[in-house]
């Protein structure tokens, strides 16, 4: 999910017309004293950062002086909290609080809608007083309705006069919410000041990673959910994720810490959360440790796949791979077997390599990932649904200890000598099938047609040339990726799809 | 009979000329449900296996004397519009398969729904599938496959399936299969968190299916539908065995593992309070997935036919 800063979430509530302290966020002690010069007067200054208890941990710090903002900044610029280094301040004037109410958009899987939670005596302690909180319902298509506020407030502390500017507030928050389709979007709190304005103190939003695409504005530049900075893999992998919408393609990094003392670090590769998980779970019994999170399902297409298993592989320190998903899973597993197989021949693969491929078509899938990785220095082996993850698991250890001297970091990408000289080439979405004719006869040549699906024809010399127009072809980056893994297995291997990683494979751009 | 969908039921499919629903068209077909039309805009005229195609729902609609189930495949961004189409053109139950629908557009699509009285599958569901009878989605895959894998509804040993993961679901069946048991009705509600049916309203189906005889559901950490058919089962509305397994045991709090409904929020949708809610309702949660079978013929009272 996409999180926001407080200063983020703020300058949205500030754009739909909520009143919000006056402030500034910084990334210096020099920025955080010229910030607290210009509001003027006492500053707050607050670290922006995803934690809740931001000021028992240290992160709320208060100054009378601008030098002593620049002092505090530098104190809290030094912090760390979780992964993440904090990198934002938000310097702000200190308010004159009469009022605290704790306010809340989230949604309500049962009802299907939003709902807000309001309490009119703030947040804090608001964990011990659940079930006194106010839930007050919420549609899509009119929001809230204000006199269910009102009620609200008539029943607290706060004088009747502020009533009507707090519903107002609510009433923007919604609609806030509902704007920048937020997951959850909370103020707590919002503050009554003692000039009667009413104002937001704090602000935290978070976005439906689903709709970030609709939402440029807010900047979002990884709609997913980590306990960590994004890592340049996983941008990576979720830049590919965007580009490709034919299944899923999920990629995180997770905590390696004391992987040393496991029997080695992991490639992982799941389809499905659910099957994943269980399948997570059966090779950390065994004792490993998992450089990370993978899952390619929803009938991916081999293409995803061989990219997923390239980003897998890009990590450092592997000595394995390990890849399992529900077991019986609905696509044909045969897609998946042909993206491994061509990630695993590019690499030269001396990794041990493990894969249930258990589902529609395992047998044909299976076969495919085994015999085109048989001459390869990695054991590379392919399972069934009648194999559990805990027998692949076993089966992998028995690999892993009789694998050679082996680390993901001497894989290199390997492309053929022929691509780049006379070979015939096309362009495919995101690269280009090369094409060796040298090599090709008609009984090839027929036989290739039949491997890709089709797209390919023999030109009457026997020949391989496209049998669809360029638009077609450029979408066919799978059926050519069978092709060549079906040439390789012939022991002829004349077809290769040049399918450059951004950000893992330097550009070639004379080829 | 079975629960949602049978052989009986007429059924179309939104974006049928599109690459998914070209493909799954044919193989509900061909495991045997009765697919009576599809629709796509601009592409009225055409056919697609053999099943006439309209430009809008109202059109097949008119076209084939009322239709029971919707089946979409459009693009995410496009679900919202055509759900609503169809709940307006008086569909009752609409399957929504894409993944990563928006949230706003699930909510919405869950207020026209229930302005029209009507019903949805999803988002981001697998499928549907009665063995023996019809499919709706993509579960199963090939008709083949899923007539191998997931028996028919066996006297007496019977169970209804639902998950909140769709390999799951498949493998949940197939499982219980190879025990032994006879399936009514395998359900996968969908992977995200704002869902059409869910735990509580497949089970209460499954209660009123005379053929089924337990349920066995694969439910996952997040959310509150394994709580809220707790609350089913502790108020004598559900009244039939209950065998469940919780996913996400290992899951950190916050941690998100592709299905955005698995996320935990506070203290909501922990993996030990559903575990405790069923249980204090009287159902069986196993602790090993591989433990399922063997708790749902104990449940049954019937022998395991091959240990899985």
């Amino acid at each position: 999910m996409a999180r926001l800063h407080e200063f983020q979430g703020k300058a949205l509530l500030a754009e739909r017309g909520l009143k919000i302290p006056s402030g500034q966020a910084v990334q210096s002690s020099i920025a955080a004293k010229e910030a607290a010069q210009q509001i003027g007067g006492p500053v707050v200054l607050k670290v922006q950062a995803w934690v809740t208890g931001r000021k028992a941990l240290g992160g709320v710090l208060f100054a009378d002086t601008p030098d002593e903002a620049a002092s505090h900044a530098e104190q809290l610029l030094a912090l760390q909290f979780g992964n993440f280094p904090v990198e934002d301040i938000l310097v702000e004037e200190c308010l004159d609080i009469a009022h605290e109410l704790f306010v809340s958009l989230t949604i309500d899987d049962a009802l299907r809608t939003p709902i807000l939670l309001l309490d009119c005596e703030g947040g804090s302690g608001i964990e011990d007083r659940a079930a006194s909180v106010a839930r007050i319902p919420i549609t899509v298509s009119n929001g809230i309705d204000r006199s269910d506020v009102l009620r609200v407030l008539a029943k607290s502390a706060i004088p009747n006069p502020s009533h009507a500017d707090i519903a107002d507030a609510i009433d923007r928050i919604v609609q806030s919410a509902r704007e920048v389709e937020a997951r959850s979007l909370e103020v707590n709190p919002l503050v009554v000041l003692a000039n009667g304005d009413v104002c937001a103190a704090d602000c935290r939003v978070t976005i439906d990673d689903y709709a970030v695409f609709r939402q440029p504005e807010l900047g979002i530049e990884i709609a997913r959910e980590l306990d960590h900075p994004a890592t340049d893999l996983e941008r990576v992998a979720y830049q590919l994720e965007q580009e490709d919408h034919r299944g899923t393609f999920y990629f995180a990094q997770l905590p390696t810490e004391g992987w040393e003392s496991s029997r080695g670090l992991i490639g992982f590769h799941g389809a499905g959360g659910g099957g994943s998980m269980m399948s997570m779970d059966a090779v950390t019994n065994e004792g490993y440790t998992l450089a990370n999170f993978c899952d390619t399902s929803g009938n991916p297409s081999a293409a995803k796949v061989y990219r997923a298993a390239r980003v897998i592989l890009a990590q450092q320190g592997l000595a394995g791979y390990f890849g399992s998903g529900s077991g019986v899973a609905s696509q044909e597993q045969f897609h998946s077997a042909y993206g491994l197989a061509k990630a695993f021949n590019e690499l030269n693969m001396t990794l041990p390599v493990v894969v249930r491929l258990g589902g529609n078509a395992e047998n044909r899938a299976v076969e495919i990932l085994e015999d085109a990785c048989q001459m390869l220095p990695g054991s590379v082996e392919g399972y069934r649904k009648d194999d559990t993850p805990a027998f692949c698991a076993e089966r992998f250890t028995v690999l892993m200890e009789s694998r050679g001297d082996c680390s993901s970091d001497q894989l290199a990408r390997q492309v053929p000598a022929w691509v780049g000289g006379d070979a015939e080439a096309f362009a495919i979405e995101g690269g280009h099938v090369w094409i060796d004719i040298d090599q090709c006869d008609a009984e090839l040549t027929a036989k290739m047609a039949e491997w890709s699906s089709g797209v390919l024809k023999d030109n009457g010399e026997g020949i391989p040339i496209l049998a669809c127009d360029d638009e077609t072809a450029a979408k066919s980056d799978s059926e050519f990726i069978a092709c060549e893994i079906e040439c390789l297995r012939a022991g002829r291997p004349v077809l290769f799809v040049d399918l450059p990683i951004p950000g893992i494979d330097s550009p070639k751009e004379d080829r | 009979m079975a629960i949602i969908i049978d052989q009986t039921k007429r059924v179309i499919v939104q974006g049928i000329t599109g690459r998914e629903g070209r493909a799954r068209t044919r193989l509900m077909r061909e495991f045997g449900t009765n697919v009576v039309g599809g629709c796509t805009p601009g592409k009225g005229g055409q056919d697609v296996e053999g099943v006439p195609v309209f430009d809008s729902v109202s059109e097949v609609v008119d076209a084939s004397g009322g239709i029971d189930v919707s089946v979409v495949f459009v693009p995410a961004r496009l679900v919202k519009g055509a759900a609503i189409e169809a709940f307006q053109a008086g569909v009752k139950l609409v399957m929504l398969v894409p993944d990563r629908v928006p949230l706003w557009d699930a909510m919405a699509i869950a207020e026209c729904a229930a302005e029209q009285n009507a019903e949805f599958i999803g988002p981001n569901t697998l499928g549907v599938i009665s063995p023996g009878r019809a499919v709706i989605g993509m579960i199963g895959g090939r008709a083949e496959s899923a007539k191998q894998w997931f028996n028919e509804p066996r006297p007496g040993k019977t169970v209804g399936v639902m998950s909140r993961s769709g390999g799951m679901s498949s493998s949940c069946g197939y499982y219980l299969s190879r025990a032994g048991l006879g399936i009514s009705t395998i359900c996968h509600v969908g992977g995200d968190s704002v869902l059409g049916l869910t735990f509580p309203e497949v089970a209460m189906k499954f209660q009123d299916d005379p053929e089924t005889d337990a349920i066995v559901l694969f439910g996952e950490i997040g959310g509150s539908m394994e709580e809220r058919l707790a609350s089913l089962m502790q108020s004598g509305r559900i009244t039939k065995p209950v065998i469940a397994y919780i996913g996400g045991k290992a899951a950190k709090e916050g941690t998100r593992f592709s299905h955005a409904g698995a996320i935990i929020e506070g203290d909501r949708g922990t993996h030990a309070g559903k575990v405790k809610a069923i249980t204090e309702a009287g159902g069986v949660v196993v602790d090993g997935f591989g433990d399922l079978p063997e708790a749902a013929c104990a449940a049954l009272g019937v022998s395991v036919e091959v240990t899985p």
